[in-house]
């Protein structure tokens, strides 16, 4: 079996699709540590490996809204309203937290 | 009936729930430590209408019964076994109306535990403020419970909450979920494995490491069902909350209505200064400089009273009582080491003040939020600010206060930093020895005295920054590196937590730390009036001789016996001994004792040096006189200069001596090896660099 330029081509078509899709999610999946100061948004899912008890016990949940009230030099610590939950998280945990901003709030 | 009732309080950290304890017992309390940990155990006695009396227990704050802290783990090692003589017989969760969402996270949990809970609504008075309003008959219903909606701030609501205590038959002890819709599959096994047994009761053992009392450990076929991996429990738990979340949410939404626009906010306004990324930083360099301003010119007036009233009590005892070794004892061991204790409590009551002050009122949130980036640069959390800010008092309290940062790398590391801090205990030394050395005169304005004492201070704390960088290179602890705080509402402190916080912890202070420093001074006192041999027995013939030929006065000749039996003394003795190893660092045996002395507590340096240098009071200016005139034994020329004075200071700025902070090291950290290598390392390198510094000075 020969390789044509038609199987080089149909290979590099994946691997374009793959980088495009890649981006795309990357584009899309915004994390805690993503939002702006004064930015509102929704929880849509935490890695639950990485995220202490703790915060989801503080209402830090998929569907509960966030915003982020105040951030220290190098956006570390956040300072956040997470339905109604005033706390600070390190940057470390706030990526871990996946969210769809809210568009103005 | 003469039968008490068991209450226990429980609830969130900044519900106010200190404030309800206070308000239930009033001054009926007594604080101690729960037995073989440091955890504060608060209990008190509530007086109830027809004669009744409830023994009130605060437990430590908690945000639900997945603990992730020694203080944590009391409150469910108390509520899962049912044979501690403090198990309640009601609950009472205590909620801030403004998050009763999270609140009842824990209120739901412990009424799965079967146990009768009373739901206690704080901080009423805001309601209106917040535009909240409650359907209290409707909740009730829902959570199964009864509810008193109180205001510690406005003393409202305390009597019905008494009420509730005195029914507690009537509440139900019904759960409000059914444990088993976490995974049903799995809780159906675990209830044909233990039929007799609550499902949630089983759930927490499973799940939490913590020390479940004897008749828990009956059960050793509990251990099979722990088969699920870590991470699978931790999913269940997530899922645990998930499904707590969706009932509470479910009833919050008929029985709570919150109108925003009634609502107002001050928090935000506060928060837009004082965490603010210029100013916030500004604000809390000025409140720390008003701090120690206050705690040092506050606290310099009623410190010189006691310091005149114990040297005044201790001579109208030796005056009063009848001459001889036990007056002795009293005026010169007791009563001395009591004003060591005694003349502390000044300044410890003052920064307990401040900082009860700080913590009510919201503001150390903030400063932990400031900082951690900062302190995380060098292996310390942002929680630990409050140790080292505290450690400038004393460092037993400040070790005791790193509690709260749950990452254990970190809490190690604060742990093992804050005795660098420059305590109020090396203060004393400090002034003396600059007043020797460094001369008097100004740079543009501030006396070189005021800036070497600063530079102290600064020093103290590089010391503690770099240390902690170095031991979080060294250190290889891996433990789960999380850091959630909440930032609570600004609130104006309470005065009467305040008092009270203030009293109940200089008390422990006290009786604490000052055992153990009157101890020593008595076994210090026995060290310096004993001696073997003749020179020691003999001394008064010894000397009269050896100055018959001078003319000097009956004092002058007192004072040259008193210090023959001390260099004769076992303390003496000692202070010889060591004699070589200090005189490269420039100092003589009589400052060797007062080393040897002060590792109990530094302060004890001054007074030692005050007693070897045969002055009968506690005159400073005396002792730096007396001190100004010894003359060193080898090299001629004042015993201390520069050099040696340079010396002692960096010593004392570096060295572990404080036998109550090793205490409680050994104590916090639950093992022998860090106090002592804290001890070996410190007190060895205090050596290097004070022997660096003299040999390059004199």
């Amino acid at each position: 079996m020969t390789i044509s330029l038609r199987h080089i081509f149909l290979v590099l078509q994946i691997i374009l699709f793959l980088i495009l899709r890649m981006n795309l999610n990357k584009r899309v999946e915004f994390s805690l540590a993503d939002l702006k100061k004064g930015e509102k948004a929704i929880i849509k899912e935490i890695s639950s490996d990485k995220v202490p008890l703790k915060l989801l016990e503080m209402g830090c949940l998929p569907g509960n809204e966030v915003e982020m009230l105040q951030l220290a030099p190098f956006k570390d610590p956040m300072y956040l309203n997470i339905n109604g939950s005033h706390l600070a998280i390190r940057q470390e945990t706030a990526k871990f937290v996946i969210i769809e901003k809210l568009v103005n709030g | 009936m003469a039968k008490q009732i068991n209450v226990s309080l429980i609830g969130n950290p900044n519900t106010g729930k200190t404030s309800v304890f206070n308000a239930l017992t009033g001054l009926n309390q007594k604080v101690g430590n729960y037995p073989g940990i440091t955890v504060e155990k608060k209990q008190g006695i509530c007086k109830l209408p027809r004669g009744v009396k409830a023994h009130i227990l605060d437990l430590p704050g908690t945000y639900s019964l997945n603990a992730s802290s020694i203080d944590e783990n009391v409150v469910i090692e108390l509520l899962l076994n049912k044979n501690d003589k403090d198990f309640p017989d009601v609950a009472i969760v205590i909620s801030d109306v403004e998050n009763l969402k999270r609140n009842l996270l824990l209120f739901t949990q412990i009424k799965d535990l079967e146990i009768p809970v009373i739901l206690a609504i704080n901080m009423s008075d805001r309601m209106n403020y917040k535009g909240i309003s409650l359907d209290i008959p409707y909740l009730e219903e829902q959570l199964q419970t009864k509810i008193a909606l109180i205001s510690t701030r406005k003393n409202t609501g305390i009597e019905d909450l008494k009420n509730l205590i005195i029914n507690h038959k009537n509440i139900s002890k019904t759960p409000c979920l059914d444990a088993s819709v976490i995974d049903v599959e799995y809780f159906n096994r675990l209830r044909n494995a233990f039929p007799n047994q609550l499902l949630y009761k089983l759930w927490l053992v499973i799940t939490q490491d913590v020390n479940f009392g004897k008749t828990e450990r009956k059960e050793p076929s509990i251990e099979s069902f722990k088969t699920k991996s870590r991470s699978e429990l931790k999913r269940l738990q997530q899922k645990e909350t998930i499904k707590r979340y969706q009932f509470i949410n479910q009833v919050l939404k008929r029985g709570q209505v919150i109108d925003t626009s009634k609502a107002r906010d001050l928090r935000s306004k506060f928060d837009r200064v004082l965490t603010h990324k210029v100013w916030g930083y500004v604000i809390f360099g000025v409140i720390l400089l008003t701090i120690f301003q206050a705690i040092y010119d506050w606290s310099s007036v009623p410190m010189d009273f006691i310091d005149s009233t114990f040297a005044s009590l201790s001579e109208w005892t030796k005056r009063a009582l009848p001459s001889g070794a036990f007056t002795n004892l009293i005026a010169e061991g007791v009563i001395p080491g009591l004003g060591g204790i005694v003349i502390f409590i000044p300044q410890i009551a003052f920064l307990f003040l401040f900082i009860a002050i700080l913590e009510e009122s919201g503001y150390m949130s903030r400063v932990v939020f400031l900082m951690d980036r900062i302190m995380r640069r060098f292996g310390l959390s942002g929680k630990s600010v409050v140790p080292l800010i505290s450690g400038t008092a004393c460092a037993i309290p400040a070790i005791m206060a790193t509690r709260n940062i749950e990452n254990w790398k970190e809490r190690l590391i604060t742990i093992l930093v804050t005795p660098f801090t420059t305590c109020s205990a090396r203060l004393p030394v400090y002034l003396i020895i600059i007043a020797l050395v460094i001369p008097e005169g100004r740079i543009v304005g501030l006396s070189y005295q005021a800036l070497t004492l600063m530079l102290l201070y600064l020093i103290g704390f590089g010391a503690a920054v770099l240390s902690a960088w170095l031991l979080n290179k060294i250190l290889k602890i891996r433990s789960k590196t999380y850091f959630v705080i909440e930032m609570p509402n600004y609130k104006l402190p309470l005065l009467k937590n305040v008092v009270i916080t203030v009293i109940e912890k200089t008390k422990s202070f006290v009786f604490g730390a000052g055992k153990i420093i009157l101890a020593i001074s008595i076994i210090l006192w026995f060290l310096a009036s004993y001696g073997p041999g003749e020179e020691f027995n003999n001394a008064e013939e010894i000397v009269t001789t050896e100055y018959a030929s001078q003319e000097l006065s009956d004092e002058d000749l007192q004072h040259k016996i008193a210090a023959h039996k001390l260099e004769h003394s076992f303390i003496g003795i000692t202070g010889r001994a060591i004699e070589p190893s200090i005189r490269p660092l420039g100092y003589d045996w009589k400052i060797g004792i007062a080393l040897i002395s002060s590792f109990a507590a530094r302060e004890v340096f001054v007074g030692t040096l005050a007693t070897i240098y045969s002055v009968g009071n506690d005159d400073e200016d005396t002792i730096k006189n007396r001190m100004a005139g010894e003359v060193n034994p080898i090299l001629g020329g004042p015993l201390f200069n520069f050099a040696s004075g340079i010396s002692l200071l960096l010593f004392y700025a570096f060295a572990m001596q404080c036998m109550s902070t090793l205490a409680i090291v050994k104590r916090e950290t639950n093992s022998w090896k860090w106090p002592i290598l804290q001890l070996v390392i410190m007190t060895a390198f205090a050596y290097i660099v004070a022997l660096i510094a003299y040999q390059f000075l004199k």
